[in-house]
């Protein structure tokens, strides 16, 4: 956790040095209910997690005669030879294009915004409805809109592309993106705008070469985040597109899991595909994606 | 966020007003503004208008007045979706809340295995809802689950045969997903309350479990507030994973109103009433949302914020 490195450090270290007898004793007898229910909740994650993966490396016969955890006696990659035979690539492709092109341009409109609402919010009212829209927008759930959208989409005759699930899902990354960003450019010091204003440089100028260095780790947040939720997505998709040439990934996992159900291993071996990926970038981009998931705990 | 900007952002504010290009900073916020209004805005008002008309998903548009109101509003199966969407939203808020507090205690305590932790408690929010959905469906088969492989028979029951267990089921997985990204913020929380105030108690004579309930409890309080705003407000759009792992079923036992309204709309091809469910989806979270920010006093928003 980073948010474990920002914390004050006068806060985290120093009243506890003087007392670390009494609070060394106080933690060791409080843990236990809580440490208890913190390990047995940990292997209730684990179990499953270790489950799919043991499972999609055993054959379809060793499946139903081995004990569920016990390991494949031979591994076989064959699950997941068959899942890629199945156009997993092409599912795989539509995901990224979808996620790409929905993310890219959700993130850098959301960070204009966010910079002018912070820039110029106190003289604009435009920007101040803005700004109220956006706040309001976040208690708008997808679900809710989906009719209208759909209605939208065939108007516009992109019904069955990807640009359809596209479109609505930089709509709905943009309230989220405009307030994380803009609380973080609220902290750049109003001196550092001042001076670039003294040296002459223009709004965009002063957007592009100090706020967007500065609030680079915010820019990542929101980037992993939402790219992890329209990765992730199924509604649109499935509302949206029909054929099999358009599907994404959690779509196709539920054709799939529709057309091979009894063959688990394989159905799981396409669970880990399809989340390996992610697992890729979280471990990447970790350190960010947390401390940006629990900013604005300081209170 | 307006109303929490801080008061030196507002002082400062004259200042920055004296240069000329005021203007010239709005127009940054216009694709974004556009884009919003078209996908969001619009659709939103669109649902109340659709929901005065009458379309199949592939015809013509016809107004039809309050028709789908009165076919919804005197249908059983909303009250039903209701009740079903309150007992998932009850259910899961009961068991993650306890659940959560107590890991997240057990992080901010732990501090040497802390990140490695944090790690893996992480690993079932990536997933999928899809995915997560198809895992447990094959996990609790009764006949090629996990039951029937390590022959337990308190284990191989019909987990989604049955409505209860479904609905049990459902809680569990919702608990899955979420009861890590809960505990982090009580994690975080924790750490916030000055140990000054254990130091005293202690002095007191205070019992441990008297020290949980009058200081780590109160603190907090905000943190509880928002975790169980997200917890609430976000199991109204649980659409993805009761459509994969149940369908609504058995029967229409876990068909929550999300589910209804799709199946309304896109399956049985009522646009109308769907829409009519659509804006009762609205009310509901807009209501949770205004409680549970008049429960904490605090801007609804902010908490919002928090939580991511």
């Amino acid at each position: 956790m980073t948010t474990t490195l920002s914390t004050p450090p006068d806060q985290a270290t120093r009243p506890r040095a003087p007392h670390r007898p009494v609070l060394g004793g106080r933690r060791r007898r409080f843990n236990l209910p809580a440490g208890v229910a913190g390990l047995i909740w940990l292997a209730i994650v684990l179990i499953p997690l270790y489950w799919i993966l043991i499972t999609s490396l055993k054959t379809q016969a060793n499946y139903f005669l081995s004990n569920p955890f016990a390991l494949p006696t031979e591994p076989t990659l064959d699950n997941y030879r068959m899942v890629i035979e199945a156009d997993f690539v092409r599912y795989f492709v539509n995901s990224v294009i979808v996620t790409a092109g929905a993310v890219l341009p959700a993130v850098a409109i959301s960070f204009m915004a966010a910079y002018a609402i912070v820039r110029g919010g106190h003289r604009s009212r435009f920007l101040r409805g803005v700004n109220s829209l956006f706040l309001m927008g976040l208690a708008i759930p997808l679900q809710a809109v989906i009719i209208p959208v759909f209605l939208i989409i065939i108007r516009l005759r992109m019904y069955d592309t990807l640009m359809a699930i596209i479109l609505p899902s930089i709509a709905f990354a943009i309230p989220l993106s405009v307030l994380v960003l803009s609380n973080f450019i609220r902290d750049v010091p109003r001196e550092l705008f001042e001076s670039m204003r003294m040296d002459g440089a223009s709004e965009w100028g002063t957007l592009r070469h100090l706020a967007l260095p500065l609030v680079r780790p915010a820019l990542v947040t929101v980037i992993i985040y939402n790219g992890l939720s329209i990765w992730n997505g199924f509604l649109l998709p499935l509302v949206l597109t029909q054929s099999p040439t358009q599907r994404t990934l959690p779509l196709a996992l539920w054709t799939f899991q529709g057309q091979y159900s009894i063959n688990v291993p394989a159905v799981l071996a396409s669970v880990v595909l399809t989340t390996l990926p992610i697992l890729a970038v979280y471990v990447l981009g970790r350190r960010q994606l947390l401390s940006g998931l629990t900013a604005g705990f300081s209170k | 966020m307006t109303s929490l900007a801080p008061p030196a952002l507002r002082r400062s504010s004259t200042e920055a007003s004296t240069g000329g290009r005021s203007g010239s900073v709005s127009w940054l916020a216009v694709p974004a503004f556009l884009m919003f209004v078209a996908f969001g805005i619009v659709p939103l008002i669109g649902v109340l208008v659709l929901s005065f008309t009458q379309w199949d998903g592939i015809g013509d548009i016809h107004p039809a007045g309050f028709d789908s109101w009165r076919t919804v509003l005197s249908d059983p199966a909303l009250v039903h979706a209701l009740w079903v969407t309150f007992l998932i939203m009850a259910l899961s808020w009961a068991f993650q809340t306890p659940l959560s507090l107590l890991i997240g205690v057990y992080l901010a305590t732990q501090t040497r295995y802390r990140e490695i932790l944090a790690v893996i408690y992480f690993v079932p929010l990536l997933l999928s809802s899809a995915a997560l959905a198809i895992t447990y469906k094959a996990l609790l088969d009764p006949n090629f689950g996990l039951g029937a492989g390590l022959g337990i028979p308190l284990l191989q029951q019909d987990w989604l045969g049955r409505d209860n267990l479904a609905l049990g089921v459902l809680v569990f997985v919702v608990s899955w997903q979420f009861i890590p990204f809960h505990s982090l913020i009580y994690q975080s929380g924790v750490r916030q309350i000055p140990k000054a105030m254990y130091e005293a108690a202690e002095i007191d004579g205070a019992g441990r479990l008297r020290q949980f309930f009058s200081i780590t409890l109160p603190q907090l309080k905000y943190t509880i507030i928002t975790s169980s705003t997200l917890m609430v407000v976000g199991s109204l759009t649980f659409f993805d994973l009761i459509f994969v792992l149940t369908g609504g079923g058995p029967g229409d036992a876990t068909r929550a109103l999300a589910l209804d309204m799709y199946k309304r709309g896109f399956q049985a091809n009522l646009m109308g009433p769907a829409s009519a469910i659509a804006v009762i989806l609205v009310l509901v979270g807009l209501a949770l949302a205004l409680l549970l920010r008049r429960l904490g006093g605090k801007d609804a928003s902010e908490s919002q914020m928090e939580g991511v």
